[in-house]
């Protein structure tokens, strides 16, 4: 049997992970909407940044986002004995 | 294991099946070459890809309650990403997206952005813990957790409010790109599509929806690619059109910012202004200018000798002419605000908006796109089919990277198309117009008139339909008419995709949650299913009942779905994972405000002019998002917290390992 205590322990590091994962995601999108128009000074190879991370760079660091949430996910289920056979 | 030789069977299979896909297509190529008719073509594309997903639905067959509810929670996690794409990917991300990303430039983002970043909080808040609960429904969920009916049917009013109208809006899709390939009237095509629809889900619910899924995703990905890696090898030499595009964008805005004083530009620019005057005269004069208009084209026709072959051409404009002064009102206005946006000069392409109050909407869209993904029924429907929590998240994962491939690809399309028409369509002469255009016009996507009289094409005499841009970049790229077959089987795949997950959301939502659960609970496991089955065909049929009479307002109300899940079952869930204290009264009551503040909010400001902080009314979720959450955390703290036996049960839905005391496999 696992322990309420570490139980406990373990829904905080799942939550402090969410809290990481979420604070990412509304940088590379909301923050950089509001800054778009500075960012947009910035052109890479014809993409002028703000646009850019509209358009495709927001959505690779999601797409990055859900893998490393789900992997970080699995070394905690593993740390604390959760882990499904 | 017997789980990877199943997995290893599954690649097979979906291998051997994209070749042969691929093969057909190709074969179809050199029938064109040979000579066959355009006409089979659409045929074939659309009769031969129907025939291999009812195959699909056909051998994906069961009588089986967790067959049919959540095909036996069998399904690999990348299989699953691939179903919940094809699920989740409407006709509207396939052919609308990109055209409204060329409408809108960056303004079109909060789509694309709205649309993937909702699998993040998916992925982190609810999949996971949904497939841990691991029974059918999200009614299921909220009954569990919260305790009792009322939640549950909270629920399943939710679910049907949110899905129904969607599901009409894809019928409505299947309607469309059947009767526009094929030649063949409306009605016929929604009729056709039902049967599409059908095959893929009666005979195997759940099962054989995401296998079909599947089937279906691999169709319109393929589908999606090809004509803009053809565009993109034509504009810059390099296939690669998710890289390449940069060049197009600087293009745009070149082009754009020579058109802005251009004399010529400046003269249509003026013939927009004046219509814009007269219509909002005569809208002022209603409904007597409705009367004049009526009679003064009465008198033309009467005028005019009969044989004369200026006469159809009255007939048909009598024919359109609105049929009453309140129907004059809605069309005027439409019309007024079209020459209105016409009259301006393009605003840049990649600019984001610059008044503070486009800003807050773009960013309120962006935020109950996001949140009403992750709210609705359909796609969380998905994440009880996989075998285990951990491919519940990776299944997130996998699902948002099929999505990506094509939303990462949207921008490319927009801004080739945005870039072909500032380069080669205006400047040019009318008498050479290239044949694209002319193909689109004779369908109504594409409005082109000679405003000013000189014979050439001015930027702000071309009007594209947002659907153009997708149907019509095959024919702009020069490639042969098979690919303009492909990307309409394509478009076809993705409105039956999602249709199919709607209607089994939805009839599951009446004969798994409203009548097993709360009417009549002693039923036998295969009358459940038979019931299901029963009221799949009925929602279906009432579906396409629906999309026949073709309302102009159910393109609107999909997005209205978006802020409505937002607003109702979103928070309900988060919080029944990540509030212990949350309880049966918070809940409800969140539930309620936030469903009727967005309700009040969508009706009030798209009809009644209401207007709070300048927020439009596809953004209405923004009120009742907060609004949910607050009160619910409010009402929940001020009442007694939940049972010890419904605290037991967050625990057990937290932890992916242990019992879930409400909730063992039937």
């Amino acid at each position: 049997m696992i322990q309420r205590d570490q139980l406990e322990q373990y829904w905080r590091e799942a939550r402090f992970l969410m809290v990481v994962v979420l604070f990412v995601w509304f940088l590379v999108s909301y923050f950089a909407a509001i800054i778009s128009n500075s960012l947009n000074q910035i052109v890479v190879f014809g993409f002028p940044l703000g646009y850019y991370m509209g358009a495709q760079g927001s959505l690779v660091v999601f797409v990055l986002l859900i893998l490393f949430y789900a992997n970080k996910m699995d070394s905690i289920d593993e740390k604390y004995g959760v882990k499904e056979e | 294991m017997a789980g990877d030789s199943f997995v290893q069977r599954l690649r097979k299979i979906y291998a051997i099946y994209t070749g042969v896909f691929l093969a057909f297509v190709i074969v179809l190529g050199i029938a064109e070459r040979m000579g066959l008719p355009h006409k089979y073509i659409g045929y074939a594309f659309m009769f031969g890809t129907i025939a291999v997903y009812a195959a699909i639905g056909i051998i994906s067959r069961t009588g089986q309650v967790a067959e049919y509810y959540v095909a036996g929670r069998r399904v690999p996690s990348v299989f699953n990403g691939m179903a919940t794409a094809a699920d989740w990917m409407s006709a509207a991300s396939f052919i609308g997206m990109a055209g409204a990303l060329y409408l809108q430039g960056y303004d079109g983002l909060a789509f694309i952005m709205g649309w993937t970043g909702g699998y993040v909080l998916l992925a982190v808040l609810i999949a996971p813990y949904l497939r841990k609960f691991g029974k059918y429904t999200i009614p299921d969920f909220l009954d569990a957790r919260y305790g009792g009916k009322l939640p549950r049917a909270m629920g399943i009013l939710a679910t049907m409010l949110v899905s129904f109208t969607y599901l009409v809006a894809q019928v409505t899709g299947v309607g469309i790109i059947t009767s526009r390939f094929l030649g063949l009237p409306f009605e016929v095509g929604v009729f056709l599509g039902l049967m599409g629809i059908l095959v893929c889900s009666f005979l195997g619910g759940m099962r054989a929806v995401t296998w079909t899924q599947v089937a279906q995703y691999i169709v319109l990905i393929i589908a999606y690619m090809i004509p803009v890696i053809a565009i993109s090898y034509k504009h810059t030499g390099v296939p690669i059109p998710q890289i390449m595009y940069g060049q197009a964008l600087q293009t745009v805005e070149q082009k754009q910012n020579l058109l802005k004083n251009d004399p010529k530009e400046v003269e249509v620019r003026e013939v927009w202004k004046k219509r814009s005057a007269d219509l909002e005269a005569k809208i002022k004069n209603l409904p007597a200018s409705w009367e004049e208009g009526k009679k003064a084209l009465e008198a033309k026709l009467a005028a005019l000798p009969a044989g004369d072959p200026e006469r159809a051409k009255v007939e048909k404009a009598l024919k359109d002419y609105p049929k009453t002064p309140q129907e004059a009102k809605e069309k005027w206005t439409a019309a007024k605000k079209q020459a209105d946006a016409m009259a301006k000069p393009p605003k840049s392409y990649v600019q984001p908006p610059q008044k503070p109050v486009d800003m807050i909407n773009f960013l309120a869209l962006t935020f109950c796109l996001m949140v009403g993904t992750a709210g609705l029924p359909h796609v969380l429907m998905r994440f009880y089919t996989t075998p285990t929590v951990r491919e519940a998240r990776t299944s997130a994962g996998w699902a948002l990277f099929f999505i990506f491939l094509l939303y990462f690809t949207a921008p490319a399309y927009a801004a080739f198309a945005r870039s072909e028409v500032l380069q080669n369509l205006v400047g040019s002469a009318f008498a050479t117009m290239p044949e694209w255009v002319k193909k689109w016009a004779g369908v109504g996507l594409v409005k082109i008139d000679d405003l000013n009289g000189d014979g050439i094409i001015q930027f702000a005499e071309i009007i594209l339909h947002a659907d153009a841009i997708v149907l019509a970049t095959p024919e702009i790229a020069g490639l042969p008419y098979v690919i303009a077959g492909l990307v309409a089987a394509g478009g076809l795949a993705a409105a039956l995709s999602t249709a199919d997950g709607l209607l089994i959301t939805i009839s599951n939502a009446i004969a798994h949650d409203l009548y097993y659960k709360m009417i009549n609970p002693n039923l036998a496991p295969s009358t459940r299913v038979k019931i299901g089955k029963a009221l799949l065909l009925v929602v279906a049929l009432a579906g396409a009942y629906v999309a026949s009479f073709k309302l102009a307002i159910i393109v609107e109300l999909v997005a209205w779905a978006f802020s409505l899940a937002a607003a109702s079952l979103f928070p309900a869930l988060v919080l029944g994972v990540w509030d212990k204290r949350m309880n049966k009264a918070g809940a409800l009551a969140g539930m309620a405000v936030g469903l009727a503040l967005t309700i009040y909010y969508l009706i009030g400001s798209r009809f009644y002019g209401l207007d709070w902080f300048g927020i439009k009314t596809i953004a209405s979720g923004i009120f009742g998002i907060p609004a949910n959450f607050i009160t619910a955390l409010i009402v929940s703290r001020l009442t007694p917290p939940p049972s010890t036996e419904l605290q037991e049960f967050v625990d057990s839905v937290r932890y992916p390992k242990g019992a879930v005391s409400a909730g063992a496999e039937e």
